[in-house]
């Protein structure tokens, strides 16, 4: 496959989990102001922007409404949802002939979507409403790409940017999450504690799930545990790097070629962190700086991966 | 035909007056041909609620599936969905006879003649067309002297414009040699109108045109360079600002081909080669949406990133087929347009099947004088210019046009050439909620690689605006399906 477009089909699928990812963190803060006696809008706030890795630009206005509507709609600041559904449409315009026709109309019509009036309506009128109607353009893309488009480098390529981003998001909510409550002393937790975790599960799509594997009884050291090392949980870090060692070696079983040692012991290295370690010893170590290793060694797996497959030199190339 | 529903369609009529244009409807009398009765008593019995409901589902039809093109120098909502009639233009079988075996002559004496002038030019020799007038043509391209094509063929992908008289007969106004688009509007409206009218589409009997991209990638096969059995082939693209870049991967999609882009190509001994996950892969054909100009920054213009250095040298080497071959334009240069009978008798010795329109040249005397004296009844084209610009259109002009128009050809003569204004065709176009006729052209597709193939139909490009005669789309330009009977 051409590296332009392994390179469009990564970037779609990103930019696609980054802005679900946005726009599910946006409704979980929304929902949790509306309890007054919790933490402060402007905590909220800045929580919120801290989890989506602090993008230039955003910051906390004093205003909740207009706020929300630029992270949702500004067409002028790259990490709103609407830029990153552009983002992405731009780059499935750009390989318009790799994806299947399903694809495209799904995410064509998101982008009409996002772009009409009646959305930004929605969205002053019913905020969750409107939140949900992206988010479930977005599934749907994601279930007619699983289901409509051939299995080969490509649709790993996609998987890749997915898992990647995810892992990474993940990496970065907990970082964020870390010091509030993971630090709580031993005690009856409060109501309104109870919703911020709540709010935090709800975040990876994961109170459910959740609850199946440990009950309603929540706890800041199980959550931890759920969110980093479950193995079945796909919005868990874990399942999330599994993915992405999956993608990796199925685009190199589906390829020609060999792939460089680095890149592979880079993510046998975080796929072992994850798999090799209790949550006790995250817990009795620095957990703030396991989490940050995440985010480093995702960072890294993605310029190893574009000095691989994307941006190769000649040379290089002529010389295999 | 009972007389209800030919009451009923005479309510559909909104302005339409018959005049002598010619109509493909209905006859000078105002009766309805006998191709076009069917579709008449359809539309006769159609609620208006229906038809609009039609209408509504064929557009947003096109609009999801993002069927649109580029415009130019706009900010936000570059993308348009290129306007579509719903009502099909129907030609009969012996008019289409007459089309194919016309274009099947036509191209392949123009083929003959690129070959010819950039090998021996013996038609140059025999002062059959003017040596200065090929080589003063800005598409000429002296880097292909002497190269040898595969097959010979220089022209394997033709859009030419026809047009139809007043009196019913077809004529060539232009004929598009270096990269002719809207084929994609061609395949698409046919499958949003077979599900328009699906009964209808049914009991015309209209033969089919979707094996287009099925023919185009044999004829790019059966021109790979030798040795090659199993071609890599590709569509060359300018990228995603080209305005027919959905065209160019709707045809990669169709194909099952690579679309690539200039960076996605790099030479190396001069063989071409392209950048994938697993490496360099061997580039063998090229399909070249890329003009000439931009093709090759070592060769044409330096300040092209469009296209792949050193592409050129692997195509002389016969390493990488590119079509069509460069400086087929040449061929197409307006003022070449009026020697085409003259070449088509030169090397088939046959009269020409479909004619061209009268074009008178401003070089020679005689003709140029008579164009002077009689401006306000032709139109003057620049031969360099395309898509509507560059025009005078004598009935419409000023004095004030006509005398800087003068000046111009006083000139420049070679510059530009005259042809009467035409009458050309009209035909019914669902305009609001009433039938009213619009000018409209036909582009069918001609394919040549190992024969002449074309498929049955082509592009019918409308003028939706009232009295228009600019049939392009970057001016207000439409199209229709175009259905030939059996």
């Amino acid at each position: 496959m051409l590296s332009r477009v392994a390179d469009s089909l990564y970037w779609m699928s990103r930019y696609l989990e980054r802005g679900e990812n946005t726009v599910r963190q946006l409704d979980v803060a929304m929902s949790l102001m509306l309890d007054s006696g919790g933490a402060s809008a402007e905590t909220h706030w800045n929580r919120l922007f801290a989890a989506l890795g602090k993008p230039a630009g955003l910051e906390w206005n004093g205003d909740a409404a207009s706020n929300a509507q630029k992270l949702v709609f500004d067409k002028h600041h790259p990490a709103s949802v609407s830029c990153c559904i552009d983002a992405a449409r731009e780059n499935a315009r750009q390989i318009r002939e790799e994806i299947s026709t399903e694809q495209w109309q799904r995410l064509n019509r998101l982008y009409h979507q996002m772009h009409s009036p009646n959305t930004e309506n929605q969205f002053r009128s019913n905020v969750n409403d409107a939140l949900g109607s992206i988010i479930d353009a977005i599934h749907l893309f994601k279930g007619v790409s699983d289901t409509t488009m051939i299995h080969g480098q490509g649709w790993h390529f996609i998987r890749l940017g997915r898992y990647l981003e995810r892992a990474y998001a993940i990496a970065t909510l907990l970082e964020v999450y870390q010091p509030h409550l993971f630090h709580a002393p031993e005690r009856e937790i409060s109501g309104y504690q109870y919703l911020e975790l709540v709010g935090l599960l709800r975040c990876c799509t994961a109170f459910e799930a959740y609850c199946q594997v440990y009950t309603a009884d929540l706890s800041p050291d199980r959550i931890l545990e759920f969110l980093l090392l479950n193995r079945d949980f796909p919005h868990a870090i874990r399942y999330s790097v599994d993915g992405v060692r999956q993608a990796i070696q199925s685009i190199q079983h589906t390829g020609g070629r060999r792939p460089p040692d680095e890149l592979t012991a880079s993510i046998g290295r975080l796929h072992a962190m994850l798999s090799f370690t209790s949550i006790n010893e995250i817990l009795n170590g620095d957990a703030a700086a396991f989490l940050h290793k995440i985010r480093q060694q995702c960072m890294s797996i993605h310029d190893l991966m574009y000095r691989y497959y994307i941006q190769y030199s000649i040379q290089s190339a002529l010389t295999i | 035909m009972s007389s209800g529903p030919v009451a009923e369609l005479r309510e559909l009529y909104g302005d339409y007056r018959l005049d002598h244009a010619y109509d493909e409807m209905r006859e000078p009398s105002g009766e309805v041909r006998e191709a076009y009765r069917a579709l008449a008593d359809t539309l006769a019995r159609l609620p208006q609620e229906e038809l609009q409901r039609r209408k509504q589902s064929a557009e947003l039809a096109f609009l999801t599936q993002g069927i649109t093109f580029t415009v130019y120098g706009r900010d936000e909502g570059t993308e348009k969905i290129f306007p579509y009639d719903l009502l099909p233009r129907l030609i009969t079988s012996h008019d289409w006879e007459q089309v194919e075996r016309g274009l099947t002559q036509r191209i392949t004496a123009l083929n003959l003649f690129l070959r010819d002038v950039y090998s021996e030019a013996k038609i140059l020799n025999d002062q059959i067309v003017p040596r200065e007038l090929v080589y003063s043509c800005k598409h000429y391209r002296r880097q292909m002297r002497g190269l040898q094509v595969p097959r010979n063929v220089y022209i394997s992908v033709v859009g030419s414009d026809l047009l139809r008289l007043n009196n019913g007969e077809f004529v060539v106004l232009e004929d598009n040699l270096r990269v002719p688009s809207g084929v994609s509007y061609m395949l698409t409206n046919r499958r949003v109108m077979k599900r328009t009218f699906p009964q209808l589409f049914h009991s015309y009997g209209v033969r089919p045109i979707e094996h287009y991209p099925q023919l185009l990638l044999s004829t790019l096969r059966s021109l790979a360079p030798e040795g090659r059995p199993e071609p890599n082939i590709v569509l060359l693209t300018p990228g995603v600002f080209n305005s027919a870049y959905f065209e160019h991967t709707y045809l990669a999609r169709q194909m099952g081909i690579d679309l690539v882009e200039g960076r996605d190509l790099v030479t190396h001994d001069n063989i071409v080669y392209m950048r994938t996950t697993d490496g360099l892969k061997r580039v063998d054909v090229i399909y070249r949406r890329v003009d000439d100009d931009f093709s090759d920054p070592l060769i044409f213009r330096s300040d092209s990133i469009l296209g792949c250095s050193g592409l050129f040298n692997a195509y002389r080497a016969g390493n990488v087929t590119v079509t069509n071959a460069f400086g087929t334009g040449l061929a197409d240069d307006k003022a070449l347009y009026a020697y085409v009978p003259r070449i088509i008798r030169y090397y088939l010795d046959e009269d020409p099947i479909i004619n061209n329109v009268e074009t008178f040249l401003l070089n020679e005397d005689k003709e140029r004088q008579h164009v002077l004296a009689n401006l306000d009844k032709l139109v003057i084209k620049a031969v360099g210019e395309s898509g509507g610009y560059g025009m005078l259109i004598g009935p419409h002009s000023t004095a004030k046009q006509r005398e800087e128009f003068t000046a111009r050809i006083e000139a420049n003569p070679r510059n530009y050439i005259a042809q009467p204004t035409l009458d050309f065709s009209r035909a019914p176009c669902l305009i609001g909620d009433r039938l009213e006729p619009r000018h409209v052209d036909l582009r069918p597709y001609i394919l040549y690689g190992d024969k002449i193939n074309i498929v049955p139909g082509g592009l019918t490009r409308v003028a939706l605006e009232k009295g228009s005669l600019v049939v392009n789309s970057s001016q207000g330009g439409g199209s229709k399906d175009t259905w030939v009977l059996e």
